[in-house]
């Protein structure tokens, strides 16, 4: 399972040029053979999001899985980070919204009647698109998350194991009792990540987490990334095309699709390895976007 | 016009200039005549020429703790709870309450300290000989200091970022963990400004603790809240209308005047301290 | 890299924590404590609302409006509020007529004129020290300094008043609600677009114009209910009277004329209230005083009423 990293996303033979308009059927490709080693993590079973009356997301099913790096791509509106919050019941914490549908997280249904949305998101974690880290010291914001959960072992070490993988700990070894603030912004972004595998979850979900940062500051999360892949399952949210066809391993195309009734529903259009999305995309919208005749 | 505006803008330094110089010239003249050995006498007794101020500063100290013991749990609590766990409808039935407190004019409290709160709660409750006490009247101050605890501690708490409730909601906290260990210490800039306020307002208060603080025309230094006592403010308003003497028992009057610059000075130290903390709060977000 | 098994584990671990209750006995008396604090507020608001209006409602049953029209008298069975009544409306008016053009004066300074420098600072710092003064600090001022100025220019009632009049205190009262009246009207001011600002000066007016002819009209409600709520403010003040010198006892203007009794003895409605609940006779403890806060607390209301529809009617969504 390699990174293949495609180019400048570029069709092989491709010379349509109208774009005809495409059923409104939601299509999802044949998932290539798992790979031995990853087992799906999460199955997404024809989830719907409401907010209010709002449809934000319709039909999504989908399986992210172990040690990948999956990547969530479309347009701005079209439910990508409606769709990541999902995973770790974020969406609770907003009154109106209501999700149905099915998410089976290492088999139990998430979304289950003795589903504690706590222990979730201890196993699951999140890094959002501004780093926001708390008004405390750097060692304080990374050891929040295992204090809570009631860890009793060597905080110094949990620590210091966090920081050194989300390749921050050189830079603030010397200044662990310092404010989170006095960081940079790419260092801050880095400070969450170790903050959110501190707990050692299984997964991290990642929202947009390097648009707020300098390219060079973009450029080592990503590589970051990587190195992460190996210990946790990684699901990004990326309005950047590159970089998704960089950094994933496997990536889901949604787009925006107006019903009937004029609402801006969120639809998933495609999911496939990511080499396969990128060269040789099984959808038009999916090769449209892609090739910047929209989106 | 210019000019004009200008001028009714100077009106506001001229006002603290004449604050300061009528409080200092008399508490001046006081210092100078009076009869230092009195000062240490225990007891103001003004009009037998018993001076000590630290009586009425003793007064004023227990009183303004235990007005703070009350108002800070009653306006914090309040305030989280509103801020954090308030659904809108509980919100604009119950943050009217605290409006409303606000609006009570302190005289109205000191009446309901002395005859409500005296009589059910220190005698009642707490088996106090009488009902004005210095207790009384700090918990009438309490409660009159509440709402101003609970407006300036909500408005900080407001103004912590959303994202940090996420952040601490992604980690896996739940809501009590969350307000407690991530938003109150974010707020908290704001929050001592609002506890620091609340004191202020307690020391500087009058008519609660003139009306139910229980010393008529002077009283014994006492630092037992269930003893009656007086403040530096309960002193002032004492002398002020004991009688008709005021004007010409010239020491009696000065002495007021001492009180005031103290209580003067408190009140600018503490404000000025507050500031300082509102201003760390702006600074942060 | 992840093996078969220990993917095995990691499942069973999580599957395992996830079926966990979600009962929080923590969480739940933490909520609980804090809607207590905010339930005991109400409780202390209904209990004195509560006492106040049944001290005073047989007061109003038995005699209705004849205690709001009566004098102060001796007798608890004749006593009203009337000439409390008229010397809190008299300080109101001083206080409206001392500090409105001040107050707004010196918020067009700020808001319109002042340069962006250090005194400019000092002045709005010096305002905001003003606002938190203690009243009764403001009343010693009234006396050392308004009361002599009002004997000297010759409006200081008779001999024995010496200057302890409504219109000592009217200023007295103004000075102390000015930082308030200050800070609301630079409030409404700042609330004006610039655009309105730059229409005007565009077209060649002067400062001043556009002043009068733009911004102020605009700002003139969020003015308007600044000063109620100052003029509220005043209205409940007792401290700075006592100090400067009202009547606490009972007096009577009698059939004085109004300029002796602008610069005569006065009293207000507050300083009714606490002598009132003073008096030994229980019919005014328990019955009068709180008629007279009743009273106090209706015109309160009425005010703060009327600085919220004012707000409402004419609050412009820029």
């Amino acid at each position: 399972m390699g990174n293949q990293v495609a180019e400048a996303p570029r069709l092989a033979g491709s010379d349509a040029t109208d774009v005809a308009s495409v059923p409104m059927t939601v299509t999802v490709s044949d998932r290539s053979e798992p790979v031995a080693d990853n087992p799906a993590i999460f199955e997404v079973d024809r989830l719907n999001v409401h907010y209010g009356d709002f449809h934000a997301v319709k039909d999504v099913s989908l399986g992210i899985r172990k040690n990948e790096i999956t990547a969530l791509i479309g347009p701005s509106g079209c439910g990508k980070s409606t769709v990541l919050r999902c995973f770790n019941r974020m969406n609770d914490l907003i009154e109106i919204a209501r999700v149905s549908g099915s998410i089976q997280y290492h088999g139990v249904d998430l979304y289950g009647p003795e589903v504690d949305p706590v222990q979730v998101r201890r196993h699951i974690g999140m890094v959002f698109q501004k780093p926001n880290p708390f008004p405390k010291s750097i060692y304080d914001n990374v050891a929040f998350g295992p204090k809570i959960a009631g860890f009793e072992g060597s905080m110094d070490d949990l620590v210091e194991e966090a920081l050194t993988k989300a390749a921050l700990w050189d830079e603030v070894k010397d200044k662990l009792e310092g404010s989170a603030y006095a960081l940079s912004g790419g260092q801050q972004q880095r400070l969450c990540i170790a903050r959110a595998i501190a707990t050692s979850p299984d997964v991290v979900l990642m929202d947009e987490p390097a648009s707020a940062l300098d390219p060079i500051a973009t450029l080592r999360i990503e590589d970051l990334m990587q190195g992460l892949k190996e210990d946790y399952s990684i699901v990004i949210v990326t309005h950047n095309m590159q970089q998704a066809a960089r950094v994933s391993d496997r990536t889901a195309f949604f787009t925006v699709d107006m019903e009937q009734t004029g609402q801006r529903t969120g639809v998933l259009v495609e999911f496939d390895e990511t080499s396969k999305i990128f060269t040789n995309p099984g959808e038009k919208r999916t090769e449209d976007y892609i090739t910047g005749r929209f989106g | 016009m210019k000019r004009v505006f200008l001028a009714a803008a100077g009106v506001s330094i001229a006002i603290s200039v004449a604050i300061v110089a009528s409080l200092a010239g008399n508490a001046i003249s006081f210092f100078t005549e009076v009869d230092k050995a009195s000062l240490l006498d225990v007891g103001w007794f003004p009009r037998r020429s018993r001076f000590d101020l630290l009586t009425p500063i003793a007064g004023t100290l227990v009183m303004a703790g235990i007005a703070m013991l009350v108002a800070a749990p009653l306006g914090l609590g309040a305030a989280v709870y509103l801020s954090e766990y308030a659904k809108p409808r509980v919100r604009r039935l119950l943050k009217p309450v605290l409006e409303i407190l606000a609006g009570i004019p302190s005289v109205v409290l000191g009446f309901f300290a002395l005859l409500w709160i005296g009589p059910n709660i220190v005698v009642e409750l707490l088996n106090s000989p009488k009902p004005a006490t210095i207790l009384t009247a700090a918990i009438g101050v309490g409660i009159l200091v509440t709402p101003l605890v609970a407006s300036v501690s909500e408005d900080a708490l407001r103004a912590v970022p959303q994202s940090l409730r996420e952040a601490s909601y992604g980690l896996g906290a739940k809501k009590s963990t969350t307000v407690r260990s991530v938003v109150v210490p974010a707020a908290i800039s704001g929050i001592m400004a609002s506890l620091i306020l609340g004191l202020s307002r307690a020391i500087g208060e009058t008519m609660v603790t003139f009306m139910a603080a229980g010393a008529v025309g002077g009283a014994l230094r006492t630092w037992d809240p269930l003893d009656s006592g007086t403040t530096l403010t309960a002193a002032i308003a004492s002398v002020a209308t004991g009688s008709d003497q005021v004007a010409g028992d010239a020491l009696a009057f000065d002495g007021v005047f001492a009180l005031g610059i103290t209580l003067f000075f408190i009140t600018l130290v503490l404000n000025w301290a507050s500031d300082r903390f509102v201003r760390r709060v702006r600074e942060r977000y | 890299m992840a093996t078969r098994t220990e993917a095995v584990n990691t499942a069973a671990i999580v599957r395992q924590s996830l079926q966990g209750r979600r009962f929080s006995l923590g969480g739940v008396a933490f909520e609980a404590g804090l809607l207590l604090m905010l339930l005991v507020s109400l409780a202390i608001l209904v209990t004195l609302l509560a006492d106040i209006i049944t001290g005073a409602l047989p007061v109003f049953r038995d005699r209705g409006l004849d205690f709001v029209t009566s004098g102060i008298t001796l007798d608890s069975a004749t006593a009203g509020v009337w000439t409390a009544l008229l010397g809190s409306v008299g300080i109101s008016v001083i206080v409206a007529i001392v500090a409105f053009p001040l107050g707004l004066g010196a918020a067009v300074y700020l808001e319109e004129y002042a340069p962006d420098n250090a005194f400019t600072r000092f002045i709005q710092t010096n305002i905001r020290n003003l606002a938190g003064v203690p009243s009764i600090v403001y009343g010693l001022l009234g006396l050392a300094v308004f009361v002599r100025m009002v004997d000297l220019i010759g409006l200081g009632g008779s001999d024995s008043t010496g200057g302890r009049n409504i219109i000592a205190a009217g200023i007295t009262l103004a000075v102390l609600v000015l930082p308030i009246v200050i800070i609301t009207a630079s409030e409404a001011l700042r609330a004006v677009p610039d655009t309105i600002r730059e229409a005007g000066l565009g077209v060649g007016a002067t400062r001043w114009e556009v002043v009068r002819h733009h911004v102020l009209p605009s700002a003139a409600p969020g003015v308007l209910t600044g000063t109620v709520l100052a003029l509220a403010r005043a209205f409940g003040e007792t401290a700075p009277l006592l100090v400067i010198g009202v009547a606490t006892g009972f007096f009577s203007a009698g059939s004085a004329g109004v300029f002796d009794r602008l610069t005569g003895t006065y009293t207000a409605l507050p300083v009714v209230v606490l002598s009132w609940s003073r008096q030994a006779d229980p019919a005014f403890k328990e019955n009068l005083a709180p008629a007279a806060i009743l009273v106090l607390l209706v015109v309160l209301f009425a005010a703060n009423t009327a600085a919220v529809i004012l707000r409402n009617k004419y609050d412009r969504k820029w």
